[in-house]
C-alpha cells in the first residue's frame, strides 16, 4: 500500500516545487486503482454474491440428474447414480412438445403483434402533438401498473363470451394489452432520438406519411424495435397468472403452466419437473444473455425520458 | 394534408391563433392530425377492447354479487343466464369495514406494504452495492457481471421451483442449517418463515435488474466530477454522497418506481412458491386471484373489488411519487 508510485504529472498543471513536495508526502493512487485490501474485499463480496446467484440454478440442474422422485431429499445419493433418464422421459412421455408449441405460438404472436402496434403508436406520439396527447400518454402510463387482478375477472368473462378461452389468440390478445403500453413508451423514447429532419426530407421527396414511417424511420429504429421485441418476448414467456387461468386443456399449456402440473396434491414428480425446468431455462437464458446489454439500456432509457 | 411536426418548432400553447368554431376546429384537427390518429388507432382499439372495456366491466362487477354460481355459463348444451344482481357499494363496504375485514383485507394490506418496502429497499441497496463494486477496475468483472445477472436470465417460474426444492422440509437449506446446529424453520408452512422466504426469493430475483440499471447510471457519471471532488479533498464517503448519489438520481427514481410497481404487483413468486397453501402470506394481488379463481365458488365480484382497490392505491402512490420527485425541478412529466 505504501509503495509510493511516482505521481503522473499532467501537462497543463503548473509544476511547482511545492506540488512535487506535497505529492511525495502522500502516496498518490490513480483513480480506479484501489488498494490491495480493498480489492480483496471487493473480490470476496463479489464471489459470495456470485455463489448466491449461481447456487439455486446449479442446484436445480444437479437435482434434475437424479433419477428418483425423492432424490431431492438426499442429494448426496445423486452423485453416484447420475443419469439423463429424466430428460429422455420428459421428452418422450410428457406433453413437453405440446407446451413448446403453445409457448412458441403465443410468445412469437405476442412479439409480432405487440411490436407492430407499439411501433406505430410510439411514432405517432413521438412526432405529433395531437389533441388528447397528454391524456393518451397518461393512459399508457397507468396501464403499465395494472395489477393482474384488475383485469383478470372481467377478461375471463369477456373471453368466455367470445369463446376465446383456451385459444392461442385469446392469450396473445391479453398479453398484447400488458406489453403494448410499455413498449409504446420505449419506442417513443427511441423515435425521439431520430432527428425530425429525416421525416421532413422524406416528405419533401414525396413519400406519404406512412411511407416515411415504413421506409425511413423503421430501418433507423431497428435497435429500438429489437429492445421492444426482446422485452415482449421475455415478458410473454415468463407470464404465469393469465396463462394459468385462461388455458384449460393440458395440451395448450404454456411452459409456465405445464411446469406446475408435475406437482399436484397426489403426486410430486420433482425429478421430472427439475429436468423440464432445465430444458426450458437453457434456451431462454441463452437468448437473454445475447440481448441483455441492449435490454437494460433500452428499459431504463424509455423510463427516464418524460 | 399537412402533417404537424410541431415538436421541432417548439411551439407553446400560448401563441395560438384565435380558435375557430367547434365544427371548424374538428375539421381542421382532422386534416392536420388524421395521420397521427391512424397510427395510434390500432393501440386504441387494443387498449379499448382489452383494457378499458374490461376495466369498466370490472367496475360494474364490483357493484354486483357475481360469482361462478350466478354468472352466465354453458354446461353441456344448456345455457344458464346470469342471475347476479346490483348491490351498490356493498362489496367495498364489506371488504374495508365489514366483519373480519382485518383478516381479509387489512392484514394483507399491511403485509403488502411491508413486502414492497422491504423488497425494494433490499433490491436497491444490494443492487447499488454490487454496481459500485462492479464499477471498479477489477480483474474478472465481466465474469462476475454475467454470473450475477443469472437470476434475471432464468425465467422466474423456473427459479421459483428451484427455490421450492431448496426450502422444502428435507431440502438443502434445512440440511445445512441442521449441520450447523441452527434451528430449521419450516419455510413453506409457518407464516413468518413463509413471508421471510418470499422476500428472500424475490430479492434474489430482483437484484440483477437494479444492479445493471444502476451500473449503467454509474458509468454515465462524468469522471471529471470525481477528479474535481478529489482535488477539493473529498473523502470517498463524500464523493459517494455528493457526486455518485446525485448523479444516479434520475436512474434511481425510475428504477425505484418501476421496482415498487413490479413488487407490489408481483404475482408469480408468491403464487408459485406457496400455491393456495398459505393464506397469510398472500399479498393483495395473489389474494385477489385466490378469491376469484383459487376457490369454489369463485367470487368474481370481491376479486374485482380487490383489483380496483389495488389500482387505486397504485395510482395515488404514483402521482404522489411523481410530485415528490418534481418538487425541485420542473421536469417534463405527466
Amino acid at each position: 500500500m505504501s509503495t509510493a508510485t511516482p505521481p503522473e504529472i499532467k501537462s497543463g498543471r503548473p509544476v511547482t516545487p511545492q506540488v512535487l513536495a506535497n505529492s511525495r508526502l502522500r502516496p498518490v493512487r490513480r483513480r480506479g486503482n484501489s488498494s490491495s485490501t480493498a480489492r480483496l474485499v471487493s473480490h470476496g463480496i463479489l464471489i459470495v454474491a456470485s455463489l448466491i446467484a449461481l447456487f439455486p440454478v446449479a442446484w436445480l440442474v444437479y437435482l434434475s440428474l437424479g433419477p428418483d422422485k425423492d432424490d431431492y431429499l438426499h442429494p448426496g445419493g445423486i452423485w453416484g447414480k447420475m443419469s439423463l433418464t429424466n430428460y429422455s422421459f420428459v421428452l418422450e412421455h410428457t406433453q413437453f412438445f405440446d407446451w413448446l408449441l403453445t409457448t412458441a405460438v403465443v410468445t412469437l404472436g405476442t412479439t409480432l403483434i405487440g411490436v407492430l402496434i407499439s411501433a406505430t403508436t410510439g411514432y405517432a406520439v413521438s412526432r405529433m402533438r395531437f389533441p388528447g396527447y397528454k391524456k393518451f400518454m397518461w393512459v399508457l402510463l397507468v396501464t403499465q401498473m395494472f395489477p393482474v387482478a384488475v383485469l383478470m375477472v372481467p377478461m375471463y368473462q369477456i373471453l368466455s363470451d367470445l369463446q376465446l378461452i383456451d385459444t392461442y389468440l385469446g392469450l396473445i390478445l391479453v398479453y398484447c394489452s400488458t406489453v403494448v403500453p410499455y413498449c409504446a413508451w420505449l419506442m417513443k423514447g427511441y423515435f425521439d432520438t431520430i432527428p425530425f429532419e429525416i421525416d421532413e426530407a422524406g416528405r419533401v421527396d414525396g413519400l406519404s406519411p406512412f411511407g416515411t414511417f415504413a421506409r425511413l424511420i423503421i430501418p433507423l429504429a431497428k435497435p429500438g424495435l429489437a429492445v421492444a421485441a426482446f422485452y415482449t418476448f421475455l415478458t410473454a414467456f415468463g407470464e404465469v397468472a393469465f396463462a394459468s387461468t385462461f388455458m384449460l386443456s393440458d395440451t395448450k399449456y404454456t411452459f409456465a403452466v405445464g411446469l406446475q402440473t408435475f406437482v399436484s396434491e397426489h403426486d410430486a414428480q420433482r425429478n421430472l419437473m427439475a429436468a423440464t425446468a432445465v430444458l426450458i431455462a437453457i434456451p431462454v437464458s441463452a437468448f437473454f444473455y445475447l440481448v441483455q446489454k441492449n435490454l437494460v439500456t433500452g428499459l431504463t432509457a424509455g423510463g427516464t425520458k418524460g | 394534408m399537412t402533417v404537424a411536426i410541431d415538436r421541432a418548432t417548439g411551439k407553446r400553447h400560448g401563441d395560438r391563433a384565435p380558435r375557430p368554431g367547434l365544427g371548424g376546429r374538428f375539421k381542421r384537427s382532422y386534416q392536420k392530425y388524421w395521420y397521427a390518429y391512424a397510427m395510434i388507432a390500432p393501440v386504441i382499439i387494443v387498449l379499448g377492447a382489452l383494457v378499458l372495456y374490461p376495466l369498466v366491466y370490472g367496475l360494474y362487477l364490483t357493484l354486483t354479487d357475481a360469482n361462478s354460481l350466478n354468472t352466465a355459463r354453458t354446461i353441456g348444451v344448456n345455457h344458464i343466464d346470469a342471475t347476479y344482481k346490483f348491490i351498490g357499494l356493498d362489496n367495498y363496504k364489506d371488504i374495508l369495514f365489514g366483519p373480519t375485514a382485518y383478516d381479509r383485507f387489512w392484514s394483507h394490506f399491511i403485509w403488502t406494504i411491508v413486502w414492497t418496502a422491504v423488497c425494494v429497499t433490499l433490491h436497491y441497496t444490494i443492487g447499488l452495492g454490487l454496481a459500485l463494486l462492479l464499477n471498479q477496475k477489477l480483474r474478472g468483472r465481466t465474469l462476475y457481471r454475467l454470473i450475477l445477472i443469472l437470476p434475471w436470465a432464468v425465467p422466474t417460474f423456473v427459479t421459483v421451483f428451484g427455490w421450492r426444492f431448496m426450502l422444502a422440509d428435507g431440502g438443502i437449506i434445512n440440511t445445512v442449517l441442521h449441520a450447523l446446529h441452527l434451528p430449521q424453520p419450516s419455510w413453506l408452512e409457518d407464516t413468518f418463515w413463509q413471508r421471510f422466504a418470499a422476500i428472500m426469493v424475490n430479492t434474489w430475483c430482483g437484484v440483477p435488474f437494479m444492479m445493471l440499471s444502476l451500473l449503467g447510471g454509474l458509468q454515465a457519471i462524468d469522471s471529471s466530477l470525481y477528479e474535481a471532488a478529489e482535488m477539493d479533498g473529498a473523502s470517498s464517503w463524500q464523493r459517494f454522497r455528493y457526486v455518485t448519489l446525485p448523479g444516479l438520481r434520475s436512474v434511481s427514481s425510475t428504477v425505484v418506481l418501476l421496482g415498487i410497481i413490479w413488487t407490489f404487483n408481483q404475482f408469480a413468486i408468491i403464487f408459485l412458491l406457496f400455491g393456495n397453501t398459505a393464506p397469510d402470506a398472500q399479498i393483495l394481488v395473489t389474494w385477489a386471484y385466490y378469491l376469484g379463481f383459487g376457490q369454489q365458488p369463485r367470487d368474481f365480484a370481491q376479486s374485482a373489488t380487490y383489483g380496483i382497490l389495488l389500482l387505486a392505491i397504485l395510482i395515488v402512490f404514483t402521482s404522489f411519487y411523481r410530485r415528490w420527485l418534481n418538487r425541485n425541478e420542473q421536469q417534463l412529466a405527466i
